[in-house]
């Protein structure tokens, strides 16, 4: 049946079969579908999530017609859940669509077991307290959680789990694996097999940048006792001697090999990224540890041994001007080096595997050779627990963040949206909902505001007057183009939690629908 | 004041912005009922494309308090537009975009009223796009965007003193995605930067020399293009390749396989000659509901003033973590397109003809073919051929006739110009003036050629 993959074509072009295949596995659950809810399901039904729970206790008013699309007219008087529903069926019908008619608070507070079930929990809307209950529920049973919450021009997304590792993170942009600085054996030899002062011009401007650059390299580094280029006046000499090759002015490989010299002046190694992950107390094994940690393992001794410091080659190299045959040659080069340190590699992972008293084949070909390709980007991302970023977030974090212009109107937004919270729970309403009163709502808002502030240990600073009517004007209300901003956001996480590809964010982003300066708080 | 009393509202949610007065709003904010009614009544919106950003926005705005929408798209729904463009369903694979989207919004959102447009954007008369308070783009073209920048900064007077006259100003706010990418932004003709002011920001396409998919290729791309620009027309002389009938594309994709093979070069599929001969452009449904959302919310804060406005221009990033910023781009004073317009001066006994030759050789110009407009009326159409045949025993008056003698005025040409090496439509705004008539003998030259 070709009509599904037609039916993707699009995000297959992202996340591939694979990430798609994680998707169609997946099993997500929703806690309360107003717009910011189904605007967030709605993306990912169409996208093909494999099933859906929508839990809602409540029932359609006339109100919610305004700012939510997957209810209309005939829906009023009927269960939320239901209806919004029905409407998500209705966009994919390859996906599981069920609803239950339940507030999520109640489930939170009798039925903690319910949420074991999922693989991921979207909760919009929830306020403090049950966002704190929810987390540990979730933390304990180990679902990943995705918070979701639009209050009138600003709103909050924040993710919540123990640890999120990341092979395929896909970055925009990142330093090709070529080894000009540091070639293994046989790309020396062939470089070493090639005259870079052959005549013939049409050899001439068809040899590869990178033999241009190995050769001259190591030329260079003959004469400047082992170094390579560091200084500016260094770098800019290499590049001379670059343009200096040239026996016509239209060799665009020669201007390749320029462009690309920073690849000679990179340091050899690995990243300070990487280096803090095969650091990481999990990289310490047992028969516990995830296979993502046992292949770290398994990268970390081949740093230390056979790769002599180097992660296991990559093995692909980009378009660059060349005749075919060399170019052809060349990737076989490297994609046989890749394939060699991919074999080391998984000699590693077997022993770790035996050592740990687990089955030595448990952890497949295609998943060590993905993680070999993806070694040097590899991405671990943990979560504080919400609780604990309630009570005690990272003071010196927030004090900047409350000095800093370019932060000042989001982690204003941060803390009303907490205070908005606690007022509630004292006047049984969110500063602004209903009409009249106004100004004392503004005053009791700020003398919370205040209250919170100080609790969190930062005495003395304040929020602006400005932001403060404002929250209390948005009363609490759910516009559509904001939910759909934050619900765009979640399920954009959500997918990449699921496939595990890409980055998730990290912190709380909050939304400033003012001008649209929003910002990630990490604290 | 409104009661707790009053009767359950639709704008339940909305009224809370456009009733309250606020801190951080427009200069122009003034909340009340008024300001929601007239919202519904007389504001009236344009959505150009109804694709994956289109579909969106036309839900956004309907849901922020417009009644009054139109929407243009020339696209049929494919199969492929289903991931993401959820107001349309498999069975309506086949039908206009436009149509369907609107009918589908109608459906839901009670009170709200959208007319589809079914037709390329150009096939529009420029009036058409003067009757809407704002427009929103939601395009995947550079033509398209450039295209209708040009049309709306075509209805901008300025004054005698070159400041941009108030009931001029046609807003635009623009979106654009590209996997997780994007960016949203807000053109006010006059005061923020156009479409073209920064038209850098959207590099060339880089395209392969044909030197090297005919002689070294080396990777499945050039295997393909090979296929496709080359082979193809050996093969079938006389005819064009049609990227849409799936004979022609297995067939590209065969030939590829062969030369493929031939070279030593892996990784040719059919996914991937699709996606190069056909340009496309990875896109998801989550990327495109943050940008539309973006774009209509701006659209709701400049109609009302109800908040601060985006200034000016939104890059969004999902790829690695979050990163959103906001630009503040800057107006290029010269710009061809949103300034006080190219200033040309000519004697009054200028033709028509003479005037559409001068326009081809004019160094900042270089238009082709041009159509000339003057306050509405069609002083010389290209085309349609019925338009030409009316307007064709113009050419040979003089342009001050024409104009009526006015001493100078503003007109409006459409033509074709060069750019990046490819042809594109264009829309112009000239300020005419006509040497030795009174009045104009100390006219302000700022500006000017």
């Amino acid at each position: 049946m070709a009509e599904p993959k037609t039916k993707y074509d699009r995000q297959l072009r992202i996340w591939g079969e694979q990430g798609q295949t994680a998707l169609e596995r997946a099993s997500v659950c929703l806690l309360n579908c107003g717009p910011t809810g189904s605007e967030t399901f709605k993306n990912l039904v169409l996208g093909g999530v494999g099933s859906i729970t929508v839990i809602d206790g409540s029932k359609v008013e006339v109100g919610d017609l305004g700012n939510n699309f997957m209810l209309d007219e005939s829906s009023v008087g009927h269960s939320k859940a239901k209806c919004v529903c029905a409407f998500l069926q209705e966009l994919n019908d390859a996906v599981k669509a069920k609803f239950i008619e339940e507030y999520p608070e109640a489930l939170i507070e009798t039925k903690a077991s319910f949420f074991s079930q999922f693989t991921l929990v979207v909760a919009t809307q929830l306020v403090e307290d049950a966002m704190i209950k929810l987390d540990r529920i979730c933390r304990e049973a180990n679902v990943m959680l995705v918070f979701a919450r639009s209050y009138g021009l600003t709103g909050l997304v924040r993710i919540s789990l123990k640890e999120h590792a990341v092979i395929e993170s896909k970055p925009d942009h990142f330093l090709d694996d070529l080894r000009l600085n540091n070639p293994w054996a046989e790309l020396k030899r062939f470089a070493e097999s090639i005259d870079l002062n052959n005549p013939d011009l049409v050899v001439h401007k068809h040899t590869p940048y990178i033999v241009i650059l190995v050769k001259m390299a190591e030329e260079w580094a003959k004469s400047h006792g082992g170094n390579f280029p560091s200084t500016r006046e260094e770098k800019k000499e290499f590049k001379g001697l670059l343009n200096a090759m040239k026996i016509a002015l239209d060799e665009d490989n020669y201007k390749e090999a320029i462009e690309a010299s920073f690849k000679v002046f990179a340091p050899r190694g690995i990243s300070s990224d990487l280096q803090q992950i095969i650091n990481d107390s999990c990289a310490e094994v047992d028969s516990n540890s995830s296979d993502f940690w046992v292949m770290v393992a398994a990268l970390k001794e081949f740093i230390a041994t056979e790769g002599c410091g180097e992660t296991p080659l990559e093995g692909s190299i980009p378009d660059m001007t060349s005749s075919t045959e060399l170019y052809v040659t060349l990737q076989k080069i490297y994609q046989a080096k890749a394939e060699a340190d991919f074999l080391v590699i998984a000699q590693h992972v077997r022993n770790i595997l035996k050592k740990v008293g687990r089955d030595p084949e448990s952890i497949s070909k295609t998943t060590i050779k993905s993680f070999c390709k993806n070694a040097r980007k590899l991405r671990v991302c943990r979560y504080r627990l919400i609780e604990d970023e309630f009570c005690n977030p990272a003071l010196t974090e927030m004090q900047k963040y409350l000095t800093d212009e370019d932060y000042s109107i989001a982690v204003g937004f941060y803390i009303l949206l907490r205070a908005v919270d606690r007022f509630a729970a004292n006047y049984n309403s969110f500063p602004g909902q209903f009409d009249g009163a106004m100004d004392e709502e503004i005053s009791r808002l700020k003398t919370t505001a205040v209250g919170l502030l100080s609790d969190l240990g930062c005495n003395g600073s304040t929020l602006t007057e400005d932001l403060i009517n404002e929250m209390c004007r948005f009363g609490a209300a759910e516009l559509h183009a904001v939910a759909a901003f934050i619900g765009g956001i979640a399920s954009q996480e959500v997918i990449k939690l699921i496939t595990k590809q890409f980055v998730p964010m990290s912190g709380t982003y909050i939304f400033n629908g003012i001008d649209h300066k929003s910002q990630l708080l990490t604290l | 004041m409104v009661d707790t009393a009053t009767p359950p509202s639709r704008s339940r949610d909305l009224d809370k912005l456009l009733l309250r007065p606020g801190n951080l709003v427009g200069p122009t904010f003034e909340p009340g009922t008024e300001l929601r009614e007239d919202l519904k009544e007389y504001v009236k919106v344009l959505v150009v494309g109804a694709g994956g950003l289109g579909c969106e926005l036309l839900k956004d705005l309907a849901l922020s308090g417009f009644r009054n929408l139109e929407v243009i798209d020339m696209d049929r729904i494919e199969v492929s537009n289903l991931n993401r463009q959820f107001l349309f369903r498999l069975d309506d694979v086949g039908k206009a975009k436009a149509e369907v989207a609107a009918k589908r919004v109608m459906e839901r959102v009670s009170g709200v009223n959208i007319v589809p447009h079914f037709c390329r954007i150009e096939d529009k008369e420029i009036n058409f796009y003067n009757d809407f308070s704002i427009i929103v783009l939601g395009l995947d073209s550079i033509e398209a965007r450039s295209y209708i920048n040009a049309v709306a900064c075509g209805f901008l007077e300025y004054d005698s003193d070159d400041s941009p006259r108030e009931e001029s100003i046609k807003p635009m706010v623009d979106g654009g995605t590209e996997g997780f990418k994007g960016h949203a932004r807000v053109i006010v003709p006059g005061f923020t930067p156009c479409f073209e002011c920064t038209i850098w920001l959207f590099p060339p396409q880089v395209k392969f020399p044909l030197c090297t998919l005919a002689e070294t290729p080396r990777t499945a791309a050039h295997c393909i293009e090979y296929a496709h620009l080359i082979k193809w027309d050996e093969v079938h002389s006389g005819k064009t390749f049609d990227p849409d009938d799936p004979e022609h594309m297995k067939w590209v994709y065969e030939e590829a396989v062969k030369r493929a093979e031939l070279f030593g070069i892996p990784g040719v599929t059919y996914s991937l000659t699709q996606g190069v001969v056909k340009n496309i452009i990875p896109a998801i449904a989550s990327t495109n509901a943050v940008i539309s959302a973006a774009c209509a919310l701006e659209t709701l804060k400049i109609v009302s003033g109800c908040s601060k406005t985006l200034s000016n221009y939104l890059t969004y990033n999902g790829v690695e973590g979050l990163h959103t910023k906001v630009t503040e781009f800057v107006k290029d004073k010269d710009c061809l397109v949103c300034g006080p317009g190219v200033l040309i001066e000519l004697d009054i006994s200028v033709t028509l003809r003479k005037f559409i030759d001068l326009l081809e050789e004019h160094p900042k110009l270089l238009l082709s073919k041009a159509s000339v407009r003057h306050r509405g009326k069609n002083l010389y159409m290209q085309a349609p051929p019925v338009l030409e045949e009316m307007t064709r025993s113009n050419i040979s008056l003089t342009l001050y006739e024409l104009m009526d003698k006015v001493p100078k005025d503003i007109i409006h040409v459409t033509g074709s110009t060069r750019r990046d090496d490819k042809k594109t439509s264009c829309l112009r705004k000239l300020r005419v003036v006509f040497k030795g008539v009174e009045g104009v003998t100390d006219m302000d030259m700022a500006g000017g050629a």
